[in-house]
């Protein structure tokens, strides 16, 4: 379907690219999801973590991230207990307020709050809400050709929406429109490493995010456009830490909390929305396109701590990325009440106390928005190492 | 009473506090001779394969809730929390990191160390849990991936390729799980053990289903929230041996012997309850008395299915073909216990025609986000269904700070209060 759903940033410089993505992502009316509707087109909404979305694009359907948003959770708090992260809340909210019109939903058993939303959501609305199972056990010899078949399952659900077969060809066009998003996706990564004061943390990540609502040929032509101008652009470098920032592979931390580290830090790697680059290389063009992604997903990876792979001690794989970055210091987060995140937090901490790495921990929610405590505590911590 | 009464009713019980005490008793003596063991959980449990590698089997499940039965959570939970981990995550987990910290000592005895560590994904704190026995002791640990039902209703069987798909990937992966127990027993894969296993498994989930059936009885046989979690506690503990199955056996002659004499398991019943969630383990006995306090019995549970790996439903092997057998029964039982937690809505409605049941209480519990988190929208799905009342009352099973029996019973005499009052409604 050829519809532009956020045509803003088109003949911009780029301080007016990354204030339309800034203004985009906090945008709770979700102008690009409405612009696709109006024109026809489908939409499915996919929580965290990780989603093969060329299987939905190849379909002609608006893959949509459900990233949790800036929202009041007033219909959805009824619908959930104490104790529980928001992001559950606050996807639901935008669904059943109509905000976010969708036609399937789809969750993952990423956390034992998350598998509950096949079921959360199928009570309160028609259309299909449903768990993919994403192989678990991903050292199986088996897994590979398992998920697989879970993704035909997944074609023939989404074919049973769109109300089309999808072929051969869409699939092939699919993967290739998600291999250049990927490869620019690790460009943007890349002067995030070599060149840290060209862009700030919180642009960088919300010229990253909006991928998650818009189709991705429209993110390709964003970022063509982008990454030339933030290369070229002049800004001096400043006497910032470098930091990886840990702990944002599910519930997003607020656009502001990140500004604030950015503010005393250069984060020069992360995991947050890790499931837009969970793909770490171009998917094989040749054969067959559901199986080359099944085997990305599980050989050609990323990792968080939703993924249990005994090929990458996630100790082991957070000092990759340190290392591959140049950090000199990590920040080790976990959003409130996330069990995975919270549980991660104690492996970290007592991995970085035997490798002598600075670190500063915290907790974040979504939806908070006094940042002065943490940011005097940041400043703290940076001004230590700045004069150690 | 006649002689007869007195041996068999109540016999349940007293046996299986009995077997739970030998089998823990069996732990100590491992864990004193150094003997590593098999650590594993309620839901997909296998213990059917990995006792023919004659491994200690370890339910660190069960040994956290004990901790709270006996009182003793609170400084298990702090000890965790002082090591780094959160107030807000699982506190089975964080009664265990304490116990390994103690190098396995626990109120009833000592558990030995993992030498292996075996579980599903019908939980994905199991999967969390096991990271951290992999980096405190370097274990050998195998996640057996076991897919769920997609969506409420949508469960697959034979034939269909879904179903098949699944099948096969459980099934690969019990024939990678047996070289990893070869390797950390040092004794060799006997298929001819594993169908004994199997054997006394099919006894025990035959009987399992037959004496929650009984329980449609009225007067209710027992109360599935303090019997039944004696019973799960053999049902676990003891599934693959012969004493297990011999148990369970003995259990169905006593629920068929007072089903047929009108024995209930309160003098008095007057309202009958389902329950659905986890038990409040730090004030047991004091919650269950909450609702007997008023002739409340609790006829179901999904406790008595998830917490039994969803043996609940009968399941039984087909001895000549163990392996593919073990797989599709594993697969079929643990996504029926996921079912139960995930999609119960249909479940509860034909329990409450089945059982006759007055009233629903749900119990979600800070601890659990498994079995908690769809529990409120859930309760309203069935509200919509069925004109039954229910009960929406927040706790724990570990950890007592987020227990307010007070305001806890206020509750539950409110609910009974209603309750009342609709009786005699319809009464008139």
């Amino acid at each position: 379907m050829k519809v532009e759903t956020f045509p803003e940033w088109r003949d911009k410089g780029i301080d007016e690219v990354l204030y339309e993505c800034r203004e985009l992502l906090e945008d709770v009316e979700f102008p690009t999801a409405n612009r696709w509707r109006e024109a026809g087109g489908k939409i499915l909404g996919h929580f965290q973590v990780y989603f093969p979305e060329e299987i939905a694009h190849a379909a002609g359907m608006l893959p949509f991230k459900m990233r949790g948003f800036p929202v009041e959770a007033v219909q959805s708090d009824s619908r959930f207990g104490s104790y529980l992260c928001s992001i559950l809340k606050t996807n639901l909210e935008v669904a059943l307020s109509g905000k976010l019109d969708l036609d399937m939903f789809v969750t993952h058993p990423i956390c034992d709050a998350a598998r509950n939303l096949a079921g959360v959501f199928g009570r309160n609305f028609d259309y299909p809400c449903e768990i993919l199972y994403l192989p678990q056990n991903a050292n199986s010899s088996h897994a590979v050709e398992y998920l697989r078949g879970e993704y035909e399952r997944l074609k023939l659900r989404i074919e049973s929406v769109v109300g089309h077969v999808v072929d051969d060809a869409e699939l092939l066009n699919s993967v290739s429109v998600y291999n250049e998003n990927r490869a620019l996706i690790r460009e943007l990564y890349a002067i995030r490493k070599d060149t840290p004061w060209s862009i700030t943390v919180n642009d960088a990540y919300a010229l990253l995010a909006v991928g998650g609502m818009i189709p991705r040929e429209e993110h390709n032509g964003l970022l063509r456009h982008a990454l030339p101008l933030i290369r070229g652009r002049d800004i001096k470098r400043q006497d910032k830490v470098r930091v990886v920032f840990e702990g944002g592979f599910c519930e997003q931390p607020p656009l502001d909390l990140i500004r604030t580290i950015g503010r005393s830090c250069y984060v020069v790697d992360d995991d947050l929305l890790i499931g837009l680059r969970w793909i770490v290389e171009d998917v094989p063009t040749e054969g067959d396109i559901l199986f080359n992604l099944a085997e990305s997903y599980v050989e050609r990876s990323a990792h968080s701590p939703v993924q249990h792979d005994l090929r990458k001690p996630k100790e082991e794989m957070l000092k990759e990325r340190v290392e591959s970055a140049g950090a000199e210091a990590v920040i080790v987060t976990a959003a409130k009440m996330c069990e995975p995140g919270l549980e991660e937090q104690v492996a970290y901490v007592r991995w970085l106390d035997r490798e002598g790495l600075p670190y500063f921990v915290s907790e974040f929610e979504e939806n908070m928005t006094s940042f002065d405590h943490m940011e005097i505590q940041l400043e703290t911590f940076v001004e230590n190492l700045l004069f150690e | 009473m006649t002689n007869q009464t007195e041996s068999i009713v109540g016999r349940g019980n007293k046996d299986g506090a009995m077997l739970f005490r030998k089998w823990f008793q069996e732990l100590t003596d491992f864990a004193e001779a150094g003997t590593p063991g098999a650590y594993v959980f309620v839901m997909g449990s296998l213990t059917e394969l990995l006792r023919t590698f004659d491994f200690p089997i370890v339910f660190p499940e069960i040994n956290s809730l004990q901790t709270a039965v006996r009182r003793a959570a609170d400084d298990y939970l702090n000890e965790a929390e002082d090591y780094g981990y959160s107030p807000d995550i699982c506190g089975y987990v964080k009664a265990d990191v304490t116990t390994q910290l103690r190098k396995g000592k626990l109120p009833m005895g000592r558990i030995p160390k993992p030498g292996v560590a075996v579980y599903t994904n019908a939980c994905n704190t199991y999967i969390k849990w096991a990271e951290i026995w992999e980096r405190m002791h370097g274990i050998d640990s195998f996640c057996l991936d076991v897919p769920g039902t997609r969506y409420e209703g949508g469960a697959t069987w034979h034939g269909d390729p879904v179903f098949e798909n699944d099948r096969k990937f459980v099934e690969a992966q019990l024939r990678e799980l047996i070289p990893v127990c070869e390797k950390a027993s040092g004794k060799k894969f006997d298929i001819d053990r594993l169908r004994e296993t199997m054997r006394h498994a099919n006894t025990m989930s035959r009987a399992w289903k037959r004496i929650i059936e009984l329980n449609q009885a009225t007067p209710s046989l027992f109360n599935a929230l303090s019997d039944g979690t004696i019973f799960l506690g053999v049902a676990n503990g003891l599934r693959g041996t012969e004493a297990g199955a011999q148990y369970f056996e003995d259990l169905v002659e006593e629920m068929e012997y007072k089903a047929a004499n009108g024995i209930g398991t309160l003098t008095d019943e007057q309202y009958r309850l389902v329950f659905v969630g986890v038990p409040c383990y730090p004030i047991f006995r004091r919650f269950t008395e909450l609702f007997t306090d008023w002739g409340g019995t609790f006829v179901n549970s999904t406790y008595l299915w998830f917490a039994s790996g969803g043996s609940n439903i009968g399941y039984e092997y087909d001895l000549d073909n163990p392996i593919e057998s073990l797989a599709e029964g594993l697969l079929i039982n643990v996504r029926d216990a996921m079912d139960s937690m995930f999609f119960p809505t249909e479940m509860l409605s034909n329990m409450i025609d089945d059982f006759q049941v007055d009233g629903v209480v749900y119990h979600p519990i800070k601890s659990c986000r498994t079995t908690s988190t769809g529990m409120a929208d859930n309760r309203r799905a069935l509200m919509e269904k069925r004109d039954v009342p229910s009960l929406f009352i927040e706790s724990d099973m570990m950890d007592k700070r987020v227990v307010s029996e007070a305001q806890m019973k206020n509750r539950v005499d409110a609910f009974f209060e209603g309750l009342a009052s609709r009786k005699s409604k319809v009464a008139v």
